[in-house]
């Protein structure tokens, strides 16, 4: 459906981030935001304190982020559309409720703005080493879809997909920004609301009598219901049936955690988003992501003006990692250079997606800075050696 | 002729013993019968003292027993025991 | 005489509950049941529209109230209902949202929500069954676990202060705070009609017991011994000072209404707020926000 005016600031704007990223929830049609104060992700929400209410909504700043985590589960069980923001100290203590999010297949968004950890850190400077910890960080087995800008624009482009596939999956999506990224101000272009898709919550159709809240088609997708309207369903995160009734034995437990899982991962090929470029002769392809994808483009202007043949695979889907690409272009590359702002942690994606075929060379940076560009070129023309 | 009577639900009680304490009448006693899961469920022992007062229910921790008021126009009935399948 | 007409009389807590869950996992002699019985008959006398009442439980014995009642119901993360709960209800302010769930979910993990809801004055009701140890995961102390008293992590006997939850829930800033026990089932029933009719927070407490591990590991008798007891040592006293409400293991239990006031609650002060700064520009949240999330209506 188209997103509501009311939200949508079309316009030429220059804008963080962080900005964007607030503007993009609202055109996304966002009504309900919690949120706890943490470098450098708040003015995401400081500004969606200050917008919302002349478009029509809430948000609230609640006293933690265990609190603001599940707050915005409970607003979308109510009807809204809601998300919430925060950094690694943040995401850590939000991880139990993004497992109840995908176990009740609540659709939300989560933001978390990287910055230097572990603990508290670099609060004001990057970081980008909580990548595995968005798809593994809650116990137990689920699946997530997490996003990766790399520029202001892209922080308004994409957050609007990140709650498009939440609502299409039932999903908590994890949209990974990075302090570079949420701090640096760019051009946004803001569209008039008529030409922004939103997905809208797949609400059933069917009866009260008839509805069975965790019963799923062909997709695997549930459809939902919200409280006061009848339904008069139970939501657990205790491991349930269609009906939603916990159901704690193998058989269930099989059943569902299966499904959790599939239901994202079948669909790989739609959630997938990538920047490619120049990949049909590469020797070497440069794999990254967020800010680092922007060095990482310099990098490899500079390699090819040296002659080397070599390529740049900008992961926009992070996860599912699009793992047949990369296997796909390890037939016929020597080498996956991966720069990431952390000690190794998607080199070791590429490096299982492309079993063998082609190394997978890490340029880790411990974070606190994006790399110098001369770090990641010396990487790629050691690789094409 | 007695103002009410209770309906009990044999496999659900749990013995505990509210129902035949609270009874402001003393209508129950637990039974020596036992339902399936081996706890005594309680029986009527003084249906004529039923108010209908539905205490019984209202403490009833399984939602096992409940009381109700008779209808004047029905003849005073025999105390409910139904042993509903679970 | 007359024809009898079949008149099927029912449970009046039936409707109330998923029959299809029946016999739920709670003990002999276990209090909960009887607050949900209270639960139902204050439904059904406050004249409440079911279709807009929403539970929403924590972990525990009592958490696995949500479950068993046949309404919107969540069950949620440990110690983490109330916070869910203000996020249902501030996105569907029509929505009457109970907390129900246990002394441990409540004050201790989730204690910190606790007293944020009640200062928000947040228009939700908290009903909060206490008995005194964590009884799911086999009877650990709990913040309300009175001195001496024997738990499995107070092998010794208990040394910490208990909470004293009513004092906790007025200082922070509920609208209404009451005490009961499971044998006052008439007295809940009709507490929980009040805050039912009533805006803001409110919190009842319910002395519960635990006859599998609390009461058999301090030798306090069984379901009905414990409810002899409550009816012995319990004095209703309304409207006295919740500092002076404490409980201890064999002491009297001061019950009543303690606090009843008028204040206005979180949506109001908001809206009330946004309008003084913004005037004409400011938008009602929507009674329902979901317009803008789906094609449903």
């Amino acid at each position: 459906m188209r997103a509501d005016p009311a939200g949508v600031l079309t316009g030429a704007h220059f804008l963080d981030g962080d900005q964007a990223c607030t503007e993009g929830a609202l055109a996304a049609g966002a009504r309900f935001a919690a949120g706890y104060p943490i470098t450098p992700s708040t003015e995401i929400v400081e500004r969606f304190a200050a917008r919302i209410p002349t478009v029509g909504g809430v948000f609230i700043q609640m006293e933690d982020e265990l609190a603001s985590s599940i707050a915005i589960l409970g607003a979308v069980w109510g009807g809204a559309k809601a998300f919430t923001v925060t950094s690694g100290p943040g995401f850590s203590l939000m991880m139990e409720h993004i497992g109840l999010a995908a176990m009740t297949e609540t659709p939300c968004v989560f933001v978390n703005v990287q910055r230097g950890g572990p603990s508290t850190g670099l609060p004001t400077l990057p970081g980008q080493a909580d990548m595995m910890q968005a798809r593994w960080g809650s116990h137990g087995d689920y699946a997530i879809i997490a996003l990766c800008p790399s520029s202001p624009q892209e922080c308004f482009d994409l957050t609007i997909q990140a709650f498009n596939f939440s609502e299409q999956f039932r999903v908590p999506v994890m949209f990974m920004m990075d302090e570079v990224v949420g701090h640096m101000t760019e051009k946004v272009v803001i569209p008039p609301a008529a030409q922004i898709e939103v997905t809208p919550r797949r609400h059933t159709k069917l009866r009260p009598e008839e509805y069975k809240p965790y019963a799923s088609g062909e997709d695997l997708v549930p459809e939902m219901a919200h409280a006061g309207e009848g339904y008069k369903f139970h939501i657990t995160g205790l491991t349930h049936d269609e009906r939603g009734y916990p159901a704690m034995n193998p058989s269930a437990q099989d059943k569902l955690v299966k499904r959790l899982k599939e239901k994202v991962e079948r669909a790989v090929d739609r959630i997938t988003m990538l920047e490619e470029d120049s990949l049909e002769d590469a020797e070497v392809i440069v794999v990254s992501y967020g800010i680092t994808a922007r060095v990482a483009q310099r990098a490899i202007e500079m390699a090819r003006e040296k002659g080397v043949k070599v390529g740049k695979l900008r992961l926009i889907t992070v996860w599912p990692f699009p793992e047949k690409r990369i296997a796909q272009l390890a037939e016929k590359v020597k080498a996956f250079v991966v720069p990431e702002m952390n000690l190794g942690q998607m080199v070791h994606e590429v490096e299982r997606a492309a079993a063998g075929r082609a190394r997978a060379i890490l340029v880790p940076h411990a974070g606190g800075s994006v790399h110098r560009p001369e770090e990641i070129l010396n990487v790629i023309l050691e690789a094409v050696r | 002729m007695a103002k009410g009577t209770v309906s009990i639900y044999v496999e659900r009680c749990k013995g505990c013993g509210f129902c035949v304490e609270f009874c402001p009448t003393k209508v129950l006693s637990l039974s020596s019968a036992f339902n399936s899961k081996g706890y005594h469920p309680p029986h009527v022992i003084a249906a004529e003292k039923c108010s209908g007062c539905d205490l019984c229910g209202m403490y009833c921790p399984d939602f096992a027993i409940f009381g109700f008021k008779l209808k004047d126009e029905k003849p005073a009935m025999e105390p409910q025991e139904a042993a509903h399948a679970s | 005489m007359s024809a009898i007409s079949e008149l099927v009389v029912i449970n009046p807590v039936e409707p109330f509950l998923r029959s299809d869950r029946m016999p739920h996992i709670w003990c002999p002699g276990c209090g909960i049941g009887t607050t949900v019985n209270c639960f139902a008959r204050a439904l059904i006398e406050s004249g409440a529209d079911l279709d807009k009442v929403a539970v929403v439980s924590g972990i525990g014995c009592t958490g696995r109230v949500a479950g068993y009642l046949k309404l919107d119901s969540f069950h949620t993360t440990h110690g983490r209902a109330i916070p869910f709960a203000t996020g249902l209800k501030l996105a569907n302010p029509e929505l009457q949202v109970v907390v129900y769930s246990g002394d441990g979910d409540l004050s201790a993990i989730g204690g910190n929500h606790l007293i944020h809801a009640a200062r928000r004055n947040l228009d939700i009701k908290v009903i909060c069954v206490n008995n005194f140890t964590y009884s799911m995961t086999g009877g650990q102390a709990a913040p309300t676990t009175p001195l001496e008293a024997i738990t499995t992590t107070s092998p010794y006997g208990a040394y910490e202060p208990a909470f004293n939850l009513p004092a906790l829930a007025e200082a922070a800033g509920a609208s209404y705070v009451a005490r009961w026990t499971t044998y006052h089932v008439r007295q809940v029933a009709r507490s929980m009609q009040e805050i039912l009719k009533k805006k803001g927070f409110c919190f009842i407490e319910i002395i519960s017991p635990c006859p599998t591990l609390f009461q058999r590991r301090n030798r306090l008798g069984d379901g009905l011994d414990t409810m002899k007891f409550y009816k012995e040592k319990s004095k209703t006293r309304h409207g006295v000072s919740t500092r002076e409400v404490e409980m201890s293991l064999t002491g009297e239990i001061v019950v009543g209404k303690f606090v009843d006031r008028d204040r206005p609650d979180y949506l109001e002060t908001m809206k009330a707020q946004l309008r003084s700064k913004l005037g004409e520009r400011y938008i009602d949240p929507k009674t329902r926000i979901e317009e803008e999330s789906c094609e449903c209506a």
